[in-house]
């Protein structure tokens, strides 16, 4: 019974993989339904002890923090524009990459790998000073500048090797049609290469979704703030009292867009898209 | 329709000064083993591959420097390269939409092309749940709905079984002869060749060969090379010598008329070409035909029904042998030993073994000079064209 064992064996594995993996969401989620004063208490269960269950409180509180709106706000606007221009770009640069023979291409892949590997942190604060001269502290495109060199890299090197799989003959079969390059480009090669560029966009948009140390160093108000840093400037209404549960409910909402994002990309990575193109 | 000198070189010449004037309507194929320069030739006509010297004129107009899309040309790729995200209906219909066509234009031209090549059911399908020989057909329908100056062909039927290439060799042929669209048509094989072409090209190396119809490149090929190509099973090499009207092969000596000797007198050593078919057991042959006899011991008899085929070893000079084994390589075959291989009726009771009384026409009988390999009773006038660098020596 070799079957129903690898069977058990599966179903085993997934599960420890997904209480490591889960555990930490749902406490969250269950810390976010109980009371302050509970949490402040301490209150291990990990359902909320009788008269502790704080119901939807939290959550109104925390939808009804201006700064915690307005957070939002940014991060949903910062991560979506750095991650259409930054798609867009890669797009067009690996496209270039996969298909054009120019000097200084291999210097270009190394250097977006190099920028890629490059800590973050050591550009932190060579970017406040930089641009508190030139005055893009604290404004969008302050933080979608930095984002957007850090994800290009990664994109062009996800999307070169996607245009790489596309047999040349999509192309030649396209402009033989009568297609302009630029037609043959628009209309066959990317949406063969659909699945590789939402890969790029949910990367890209990982990245500056979840992004603290920029987000902390390049802001300093509502403007341009993100929720990752806004979340450890959220001390509620009791400054001496962290409000856990609070913030345990703005994390939560916080997270609904990237599930969404995921929910909505994932459906269009589908492998083996080119399937049919070509014999064998 | 086309006037076309090119050559191409980055170089290496992989298409070399060639020339081919196609009419309007015709269906012109290249072939010639791998590495010839065929495709490339295919692809400087649609304009995928720049062309280094000489002209590209389709009528009238010279067409090197205009992109693809300018052509007006309509081509199927070796591997189709179907748009795996557009349905069947959308594939086809792709070339008219790129040109703007109204809705009702495409669907009508697009229903049309699909009728033709029996796509009806399939045209909502993605092409990655079709066959090989209904992908082949949605390629074809791509091309089939413009109204292109010319199809092109390249190696399409490769990628099918054996059966399938059949069924779509005849196809490609009916849709040609409906449409009456001048279609150059890129192959390998000679059977394709020789079945689908109302004129053949055979190249070799980037060099125009021989251009003629199939029946005159089955019988004038001017040099060993076509004559070796064209054809299944392929020619017999053999050394001969000529002294007189009297030819004297490995297994003795036959005659050839007069005007034949003629042609062929004092050039020493010679290569012999005799297709298997010319050839046949004694006994079954009508004594009144002309033609002589030869003995020899058969090796193998490979016995077929309708036909036979038996196979003699034979020992070559070494100058003759080089020759052939030069030849086997340009022709992508491997060295094989000399032997004859015999054509016989499907009635000959020879056996292997058998020491075999075999008839031979003479009058199908071609004689190569064995130091450049042309034909030397070539008959020029059912030859088509043999342009003059192809018979220069082949080097190496």
């Amino acid at each position: 019974m070799s079957g129903m064992k690898q069977k058990i064996g599966l179903v085993v594995g997934v599960g420890l993989i997904l209480v490591w993996c889960l555990l930490p969401v749902v406490w969250i989620v269950s810390l976010s339904f109980k009371d302050a004063v509970a949490v402040t208490n301490g209150s291990p269960g990990f359902f909320p002890a009788d008269g502790a269950f704080a119901g939807l409180d939290n959550y109104r509180d925390a939808w009804g923090n201006d700064q915690f709106r307005r957070a939002i706000v940014n991060s949903l606007g910062i991560s979506l524009i750095s991650t259409t221009l930054s798609v867009i770009l890669a797009t067009l640069a690996a496209y270039a990459i996969a298909r054009l023979e120019f000097r200084g291409k291999k210097l270009v892949l190394t250097t977006a790998l190099a920028i890629a590997m490059f800590p973050v942190v050591s550009l932190v604060s060579p970017l406040f000073d930089m641009w508190r001269a030139i005055g893009l502290y604290d404004t969008w495109p302050g933080l979608i500048i930095p984002y957007m060199s850090f994800t290009l890299p990664l994109a062009i090197w996800t999307l070169s090797a996607f245009f790489r799989e596309i047999p040349w003959e999509m192309e030649q079969a396209a402009q033989v049609d009568g297609a302009t390059s630029w037609q043959a480009f628009r209309k066959v090669i990317v949406p063969l290469a659909a699945p590789g560029v939402f890969t790029a966009a949910i990367l890209t948009f990982f990245f500056a979704w979840n992004d603290f140390v920029f987000g902390i160093t390049l802001t300093s108000t509502e403007a341009a703030r993100p929720i990752p840093a806004s979340l450890s400037f959220f001390v509620g209404a009791d400054p001496f009292n962290r409000p856990a549960s609070l913030l345990a409910a703005g994390a939560v909402i916080a997270t609904i867009p990237i599930v969404i994002i995921v929910l909505i990309f994932q459906r269009k990575i589908v492998a083996g898209l080119t399937s049919g193109a070509v014999k064998g | 329709m086309k006037n076309i000198v090119k050559k191409y070189g980055d170089g290496f010449p992989a298409v070399n000064d060639v020339s081919i004037d196609i009419a309007d309507g015709e269906f012109v194929i290249l072939v010639g083993p791998s590495g010839c320069g065929k495709s490339t030739l295919l692809r400087m006509i649609v304009g995928l591959e720049d062309i280094t010297s000489g002209d590209m004129v389709i009528g009238e107009k010279r067409v090197n420097d205009l992109a693809p899309r300018d052509r007006n040309l309509a081509m199927v790729f070796q591997n189709y390269a179907l748009y795996p995200h557009l349905s069947v209906y959308e594939n086809i219909a792709f070339p008219l939409r790129l040109a703007g066509a109204k809705d009702e234009e495409v669907d009508a031209k697009v229903r049309e092309a699909s009728k033709t090549l029996e796509l009806d059911e399939h045209l909502e399908r993605k092409p990655a749940n079709l066959s090989g020989g209904q992908r082949q057909r949605v390629a074809m329908g791509r091309a089939i709905v413009r109204d292109a100056d010319a199809f092109l062909f390249d190696e399409p039927l490769s990628n099918l079984d054996a059966k399938l290439r059949g069924q779509m060799r005849s196809e490609i042929a009916r849709l040609q002869k409906k449409l009456g669209i001048t279609t150059v048509y890129v192959t390998h094989d000679q059977t394709e060749a020789m079945t689908l072409g109302d004129r053949v090209a055979v190249l070799k190396r980037g060099l125009l060969q021989q251009l003629a119809s199939p029946r005159e490149l089955y019988g004038n090929p001017c040099n060993l090379f076509v004559a070796g190509f064209i054809g299944s099973p392929p020619m017999n090499f053999l050394p001969a010598e000529v002294d007189g009207t009297t030819v004297t092969l490995p297994f003795g000596s036959v005659q050839i008329s007069a005007e034949k000797a003629e042609r062929v007198a004092g050039k020493g050593l010679l290569i012999a070409g005799i297709r298997p078919e010319a050839f046949e057991d004694a006994s079954v042959v009508d004594s009144g035909r002309e033609g002589s006899t030869f003995r020899a011991t058969v090796e193998v008899v490979e016995w077929l029904g309708n036909e036979a085929y038996a196979y003699i070893p034979f020992e070559a000079p070494p100058e003759v042998q080089q020759q052939l084994q030069q030849l086997e390589r340009d022709l992508d075959g491997e060295s094989l030993r000399t032997q004859l291989v015999v054509g016989l009726d499907g009635s000959s009771r020879i056996a292997e073994g058998d020491e075999a009384e075999i008839w031979v026409d003479t009058s199908k009988m071609h004689l190569f000079d064995p130091s450049t390999g042309e034909n030397l009773t070539i008959d020029h006038d059912h030859a088509g064209e043999v342009p003059a660098r192809a018979l220069e020596p082949t080097p190496g």
